[in-house]
């Protein structure tokens, strides 16, 4: 116990190997035998399965690859199938949308038809995944808590990529698959819109982002320097306070007047960050279809400030007679 | 200090010194230049900006020369563009240009040195009309290049070929069922290394587009631009801020890059180069193809063309912002139109070559006070 108060875990949290609770009969079974890892006990629990993969989890991993695969060979093919080009440029090759021309069509395959069946398939992956996440809780008696959390990622996912370009009636509205290209696309997507600065949703957004991440280091933070109390026996101390939480809670009344409780920090977390892609994709889903520029939003409802002018306010050329 | 220590400090040294290894030597210079806190600040390293002003002196060149002296063209044959100077003005612009373009090979690297009114080698048919090009900017384009104006030196730095001329780029077209790489998504430097479009002056300098997709109203009137186009305009907003090596905020407003009546006044100037620049690649350039030989043309055969760093070079006034002309004003001197030609333009080059130069001068007065007006008072 001595060892295990800092801030990476020095103490292997090792048992014998152990199968998990028991299952229902009839259902579907574990696969493989549990082994214990040393160098996965250095960041969590040693022991590696028992898995289970199931006709979800199957079906998944299968639309995952296919995915994946499309993605890949056409990144591939546009270096000319050159191995080396393929891993130097990987992180700028991508996998573009089909051109505004083709709508909601189904476009050539080297056109943007790669691109949609690319789509299709990672979706069915994703979606698959979170019935197996939803299932797998069921089946263990848990809450469904993870599952929606990471539907509300799904929804910011279905936004980008489905239902807002569905919605502006064309798939190039649509993000690239690859690793540069789609945070350049995100760019371009801001300059478009007249700047999401000023969005209120994609300011919610970062503020639950943000957020998320304040509340996870005090929560961590609260926790570690507990620990030699028996802080992180959190679980039991939902309902049996001891000296540790005693400890945080005074911690945090002493340095901001006010605790929250061991359990209700888990909401917090949850909330913040359910709500970090839910009110984004609120945002994005506003682009374009409802808002056209930002901007000028902001300043028509007051939410951008005018600023005394620093320099001679200049004129559109474009606006003038004789302009090229 | 034991192993274990020694490896721990070496590591977390390497580690840093990896993180910072794209970084930029601190000090720069920031300049405040908009309001408080909206960002607008130009940032300079003046370590950069030094060895660019080191780089970019202009040459001495000989004084501006006067007196009386026959016109060019009735002395010499075949003067078909350069007809307003006399003998003197002709001998010094030649001399200079000789020094600015070929300086090894001089004269000969356009005429024939047994007969220099032949028209033989096609360098001295490009060199007729990038006189005519140059003319035309310093004429007709003062609302980008002002008085400081533009000489053959600018672009070509003492070199038959300037430094920094593009092609159209090919990439990888979609070939059978694979769809190549849309034009974009290569680890391209004109675009700063981003994925953006590499060849975004086929875009806006070449053909007539318009770098617009910024809606003009807060909810949706039916402007149509995607976000391909919004890429397109992004990476070429990247190539000028890499030519002149300023920030966005050097034209733009930080809050709005649409917004004109916040924006500075550089925008505007600007915004009169992608057309001229446009302009000179579709009316001096591309007629130009067939003049140059195969081993001159780009891979798609096209001709060599300018952007915003043939000029430039990395510097936000080109050659330090020092005006040459003073020593050359045969390169901007605005001709009285001639009188209406008589005989047929097309059978006759000089008449045709007149008429244009006329044309020149009369739409120039147009767009210079479209300029005056876009400037406001003070604005230059």
């Amino acid at each position: 116990m001595a060892e295990y108060q800092n801030l990476f875990t020095r103490v292997q949290v090792s048992a014998p190997v152990y199968p998990g609770v028991p299952l229902p009969s009839g259902m579907y079974q574990r696969q493989g035998k549990a082994s214990l890892n040393y160098w996965l006990g250095l960041i969590g629990d040693t022991q590696v399965g028992p898995f289970y993969l199931g006709w979800l989890g199957l079906a998944s991993l299968l639309c995952g690859f296919i995915a994946i695969e499309i993605i890949g060979l056409n990144m591939w093919a546009s270096v000319n199938w050159d191995p080396i080009q393929f891993v130097r440029q990987l992180p700028w090759l991508a996998l573009e949308p089909p051109a505004a021309k083709y709508g909601l069509g189904i476009p050539p395959l080297q056109e943007g038809g790669w691109w949609l069946m690319a789509g299709f398939f990672l979706t069915a992956s994703i979606l698959l995944w979170w019935l197996r996440m939803y299932r797998r809780a069921r089946a263990l008696g848990l809450g469904t808590h993870t599952a929606w959390a990471f539907a509300a990622a799904i929804w910011l996912y279905l936004v980008l990529g489905f239902i807002r370009p569905v919605l502006m009636g064309s798939w190039a509205e649509a993000v690239p698959f690859g690793i540069f290209p789609h945070l350049d696309w995100t760019a371009a997507f801001s300059i478009r819109y007249g700047n999401l600065f000023y969005n209120p949703f994609h300011a919610l957004s970062i503020a639950f982002l943000y957020g998320s991440v304040l509340l996870f280091a005090m929560h961590a933070g609260t926790v570690l320097s507990t620990t030699r109390f028996g802080g992180d026996r959190e679980v039991e101390q939902y309902m049996d306070r001891g000296t540790a939480v005693e400890r945080m809670a005074l911690f945090w009344r002493w340095t901001m007047g006010f605790n929250a409780t061991i359990e209700s920090i888990h909401r917090w977390a949850w909330w913040f960050a359910v709500l970090c892609p839910l009110v984004g994709g609120i945002g994005i889903l506003l682009t374009g279809t409802v808002v056209d520029n930002w901007y000028l939003w902001a300043v028509q409802h007051g939410v951008a400030p005018a600023y005394p002018p620093t320099v001679p306010a200049v004129v559109d050329p474009a606006t003038l007679t004789g302009a090229p | 200090m034991n192993c274990n220590s020694i490896l721990r400090v070496t590591t977390l040294a390497a580690i840093t010194v990896a993180l910072l290894a794209g970084c930029e030597r601190p000090p720069v210079d920031e300049k405040q230049t908009g309001y408080r806190g909206t960002g607008m600040v130009q940032i300079d390293n003046p370590r950069t900006k030094a060895a660019l002003q080191a780089r970019n002196v202009p040459p001495a060149t000989t004084p501006a020369v006067a007196g009386d002296a026959p016109l060019a063209k009735d002395v010499y044959q075949n003067v078909q563009v350069l007809t307003d100077l006399n003998v003197n003005e002709f001998i010094h612009q030649m001399t200079a240009q000789a020094n600015w373009i070929a300086p090894k090979e001089q004269c000969v690297y356009c005429h024939n040195p047994e007969n220099f009114a032949s028209d033989e080698k096609y360098t001295k048919v490009v060199a007729r009309r990038m006189i005519q090009m140059t003319r035309d900017i310093n004429i007709n384009y003062k609302q980008h290049v002002a008085d400081t104006g533009v000489t053959c030196y600018t672009c070509h730095r003492g070199k038959a070929i300037p430094d920094y001329v593009w092609f159209v780029n090919p990439g990888t077209p979609a070939k059978g069922l694979t769809p190549g790489d849309s034009g974009q998504n290569r680890p391209a430097r004109n675009v700063n290394l981003t994925s953006l479009p590499y060849d975004p002056y086929s875009v806006y300098l070449l053909n007539d587009n318009v770098a617009r997709v910024i809606g003009n109203t807060a909810l949706p009137t039916g402007n149509t631009a995607d976000i391909k186009q919004a890429e397109d305009v992004y990476a070429m907003m990247v190539h000028t801020s890499q030519a002149l090596g300023v920030n966005c905020t050097y034209c733009h407003n930080s809050r709005s890059f649409k917004e004109w009546p916040s924006s500075n006044p550089q925008r505007v100037v600007a915004w009169y180069s992608i057309r001229m620049t446009k302009n000179m690649n579709q009316q001096y350039m591309v007629p130009l193809t067939e003049a140059f030989p195969d081993n001159r043309l780009g891979p798609t055969g096209d001709v060599a063309k300018i952007n915003c760093t043939t000029c430039h070079q990395g510097q936000p006034k080109p050659l330090n912002g020092v005006s040459m002309l003073p020593n050359h004003p045969e390169l901007a001197r605005i001709k009285p139109p001639p009188p209406p030609p008589v005989v047929d333009p097309a059978a006759d080059p000089a008449a045709a070559a007149a008429a244009a130069e006329a044309d020149i001068a009369a739409a120039g007065a147009a767009r210079d006070a479209a300029a005056a007006a876009a400037m406001g008072t003070g604005g230059a």
